[in-house]
């Protein structure tokens, strides 16, 4: 156990290169392909199946209790162990990857929708159904439009935290970034090669949470108008 | 082919062997050290978050850069806190870089709790104690932190179950735990090591699980029952919910 640190000590190794950067941009670009891939399915995928799931839950509120309670326990199943129980049955694709992911992301969005839908005003839903609204029609005119703010904090969530999740995918050998982290730190610990993957992986989910924060924006006209 | 073929299958008969639970590396050694990482990661945590979360809520300051801290370890991938840390302390492998990778994963919860748990406390109450001509550090130990408690056992369940889920993954840096039997199966290969792979995943799973539910009932039981019965009328949101995964 010793405390001394490393940071300046070794000039061969350095934190950051671009010689590393410019030499191997094809396996960089590539891995982040593929992160961002996986990332972008997984989270598609989780939306389309928690919005209906949440819209049951509204809709039915008994059912509210048991979706919320199954999708908190498959949350507390660590990842590791998660892809472990997966791996077996759909090999070591990335399928396997992104179920693991979609599974993850599900509850942050439910719990999220669920919430937002349920802050719609009851006079809102009251006056809505004066007007004559029927179910469907209510829920695509009134309650999902305002219920964009809990589905769009749901989605960044689910997001940010799959792009952390992916590198976990290592273990099935399709980890996006994670692939670069890991092979840095079997190579000898090469720091270029680690740091420049973590980077990008903050980075990636940096630019992916602004891109959705403007695609709210372009979809609630209203929110930014009120604003002003 | 004469033993079961299927994964759950073979996951019975590699629990059922008392070899693997005895063996060096074995179940009963990987679950030893994945609790003593865990523990000592969240003791750590601890360490570092209380003080300074009660100290900012004492204040009414900084709820600023408490979102901060919870928004960027979220981004923070798990793998590379872990494989990075090891090159920060030039000791390399071993048990401190792993601790303390899982440490900064604990310290969101319970800071933001330990925020929290301050900030509600009844502002009449502050005033009540005020009046009584407590002091400013007195107010934080008598009446602050007593009524903080159920937001501090809820960080600590929150971080705690989080440690223990993340503390898998020190398996890539080779800094055992449970995580090791999931690992070892893939070496294997998923043909043979099936069995190993979902046995270690059922532990792996069971133990959060088990953490969860355990320290679900340490948080009922030092929550006062009217701050029970209020919190869930108010229906106050919990900031740990939205914080991490692992």
């Amino acid at each position: 156990m010793s405390f001394r640190l490393s940071y300046r000590a070794d000039p061969g190794n350095p934190w950051f290169s671009w010689q590393y950067v410019r030499d191997n941009s094809d396996t960089i670009l590539a891995a982040v392909r593929e992160h961002a891939s996986l990332t972008g399915r997984a989270v598609l995928i989780a939306v389309l199946i928690a919005l209906p799931l949440s819209v049951l839950a509204y809709w039915f509120r008994p059912l509210a209790g048991p979706i919320l309670a199954v999708s908190g326990v498959v949350y507390t199943i660590p990842s590791l162990a998660l892809f472990a129980f997966i791996a077996p049955y759909l090999g070591t694709g990335t399928t396997t990857v992104l179920v693991g992911l979609v599974l993850y992301a599900l509850l942050l969005i439910v719990r999220n929708v669920v919430a937002g839908l349920n802050q719609v005003p009851p006079e809102v839903g009251e006056a809505a159904e004066g007007m004559g609204y029927g179910r469907w029609g209510r829920l695509f005119r009134i309650d999902l439009p305002l219920a964009v703010p809990g589905i769009v904090t749901g989605v960044r969530l689910a997001t940010v935290s799959t792009v952390a999740l992916v590198t976990v995918g290592v273990l099935v050998g399709h980890g996006g970034l994670g692939q670069l982290i890991f092979a840095g730190f079997q190579n000898n610990l090469y720091k270029a090669e680690i740091m420049t993957a973590a980077l990008l992986c903050v980075a990636l989910a940096v630019v992916l949470d602004l891109l959705l924060v403007l695609v709210a924006r372009l979809v609630t006209p209203w929110s930014t108008r009120r604003a002003r | 082919m004469t033993v079961a073929s299927n994964p759950i299958g073979q996951a019975v008969v590699w629990i059922n062997d008392p070899l693997n639970w005895t063996n060096p590396g074995g179940m009963l050694d990987r679950l030893g050290e994945h609790l003593t990482i865990s523990a000592l990661a969240v003791a750590l945590g601890c360490l570092v978050a209380w003080p300074l979360g009660l100290w900012l809520g004492h204040l009414g300051r900084g709820g600023g850069l408490v979102v901060l801290v919870s928004n960027a370890t979220l981004a923070i991938p798990t793998l590379a806190l872990l494989t990075i840390l090891p090159v920060v302390f030039a000791s390399g492998f071993g048990r401190t870089p792993v601790v303390v990778a899982l440490a900064v994963f604990a310290v969101p919860p319970l800071l933001a709790n330990a925020y929290t748990g301050v900030r509600q406390v009844d502002p009449e109450a502050l005033d009540a104690a005020r009046g009584m001509g407590l002091s400013g550090g007195q107010l934080l130990r008598r009446v602050e932190l007593p009524l903080a408690v159920p937001y501090l056992a809820a960080g600590f369940r929150t971080a705690a179950v989080q440690v223990i889920a993340t503390a898998a993954l020190a398996s890539f840096v080779n800094g055992g735990g449970l995580g090791q039997i999931i690992r070892t199966g893939f070496g294997i290969g998923i043909a043979a090591g099936g069995g190993q792979i979902v046995a270690g995943g059922v532990l792996v799973a069971g133990l959060a699980l088990l953490a969860e539910v355990v320290l679900g009932g340490v948080e009922r039981l030092v929550t006062p029952r009217p701050l029970r019965r209020g919190r869930q009328r108010a229906g106050r949101p919990r900031p740990a919910d939205a914080t991490g995964s692992a």
